[in-house]
């Protein structure tokens, strides 16, 4: 049995998922519009909250976020759930697909067996839109895939109910009503400048620009303070964050700077056009920052790609990202 | 980010095609596939390499009658005593306890009949495995 889906491709997976479902019910939306009206973009870094002994850092808001955000404002309806017990969880998932409705879960990648080995680490918030159900499992359609997969039920199930931070506890979703002749124009705005207000209106130091410069000054002092081997480790973890399947390069700033075009174009705002361009600098900054992390990571640095100088790069990224920010919330009011 | 500079590397995923940005002659912003990079090859690959060699670590220590079985299939699943209890229901200081070779001796069948489900194993397995 398999319900009437057409697999999207993404970047990412909320956003591709999102994407993706909305896409099913007659909208005809791509992901870096998902991304912006859901108010992806972000930036955090907390030292203190450690993922495998490393601190965390994101590029992105909460898990769960894009979806909801996007529907809110776009005047989707939808529906959210998680469930106490397993069994629970998988029945109902079942009674949505015997009805022929596909539905998002967010799930473990470690249990996920069709994703390659190298990628399965214990990340509750991998989410993927189960399309039907077959022989003893189902059919998956993952965003960062090329096209469906099998997954059995077993593995689906201790995915949806994966341990640790960020639980899923069979979190499962869909949108159940898409109005017709959505304006995009207020929504646009809407997720434009909830992105700038987190990115530079956070009195902490762990958020949006804030964060970035206060990991930058962390960072200086890496190399003596955890050695190099652990330094490295820090590094490599911020490059996964910032490169690693799901973010379309630059920790989602390449995709931001797609939904800033778009943006341009249906608000017919120039200025959203040059900010576009400038997040596009702003994300080769970050590529360049990964680039010169990984030889650092591999020992083959040059003595001027010091972590000091390392840290100088994303202090300028977070400058010429301020600088957007500040741009946009001025041209939009 | 221009299309043309998306990176097309060799690297162990490069089956996986996946999506980036990026901008095309005119300027504007498309879909592009690829194969990888070889920046962030390196940060998983160094990932790993800490993975693997505490679960080598692991494995010298359960040879030599330091740990029990349990720390080996937990190592190799990433897992650590909390997130194990939350997926057997054995609390955690029970599974600290089974860490020591001298309390795994005495498991009931019943623990270890739920341990060897959850890692997908036989009860014999878990409690003699075939160490690499």
């Amino acid at each position: 049995m398999k319900t009437n889906f057409n697999h999207y491709q993404a970047a990412h997976c909320e956003s591709g998922v999102t994407t993706a479902l909305l896409r099913n019910m007659g909208l005809d939306i791509e992901e870096p519009l998902v991304f912006g009206i859901g108010s992806g973009l972000f930036f955090c870094y907390l030292p203190f909250i450690k993922v495998y002994g490393i601190p965390m850092s994101t590029f992105r808001y909460l898990p769960g976020t894009i979806f909801k955000s996007c529907c809110k404002r776009l005047g989707v309806k939808y529906t959210v759930r998680t469930y106490r017990k397993p069994q629970d969880g998988m029945a109902d998932m079942d009674r949505h697909l015997e009805k022929g409705h596909p539905v998002a879960v967010q799930t473990s990648v470690y249990w996920l067996s069709y994703l390659p080995e190298k990628l399965r680490f214990h990340f509750n918030a991998h989410n993927i839109i189960v399309i039907g159900k077959d022989k003893g499992g189902y059919l998956v359609s993952d965003p960062i895939l090329q096209e469906p997969v099998f997954c059995s039920a077993d593995d689906l199930q201790r995915a949806r109910f994966a341990q640790g931070i960020m639980a899923p506890k069979g979190r499962l979703y869909y949108p159940s009503f898409v109005p017709e002749n959505i304006d995009y124009t207020k929504p646009i705005a809407q997720g434009l400048k909830k992105v700038c207000k987190r990115m530079t209106g956070n009195p902490l130091p762990f958020f949006g620009v804030r964060g970035i410069r206060f990991l930058a000054k962390q960072m200086r002092t890496w190399p003596e303070k955890l050695g190099d081997r652990k330094a490295a480790l820090y590094l490599a973890q911020l490059i996964r964050m910032q490169e690693e399947i799901g973010t379309g390069g630059a920790g989602f700033r390449f995709m931001f700077a797609s939904f800033l075009q778009t943006a341009s174009e249906r608000l017919k705002n120039p200025v959203l056009m040059d900010c576009s361009t400038k997040m596009t600098a702003a994300g080769d900054l970050w590529r360049e920052f990964a680039l010169l992390a990984a030889r650092n990571c591999k020992g083959r640095a040059k003595p001027e790609e010091s972590y000091d100088h390392l840290a100088e790069t994303i202090i300028r990224c977070a400058d010429r990202e301020e600088e957007i920010y500040r741009q946009i919330m001025g041209t939009l009011g | 980010m221009k299309k043309q500079k998306v990176p097309q590397d060799q690297t162990s995923l490069d089956y996986i095609r996946e999506i980036c940005y990026a901008v095309d002659e005119n300027g504007k912003y498309t879909k592009v596939q690829s194969s990888g990079w070889e920046a962030k090859d390196t940060a998983l690959n160094l990932a790993w390499d800490v993975l693997n060699e505490h679960l080598q670590d692991t494995i010298r220590k359960v040879k030599e009658g330091e740990l029990s079985p349990l720390a080996y299939f937990m190592e190799k699943n990433q897992l650590d005593a909390h997130m194990l209890s939350g997926y057997t229901g054995i609390s955690s200081r029970k599974i600290k306890k089974h860490l020591h070779p001298g309390h795994f001796g005495k498991l009931d069948d019943r623990t270890i009949q739920r341990y060897a489900e959850f890692f997908r194993i036989s009860p014999a397995e878990f409690v003699n495995p075939e160490l690499p």
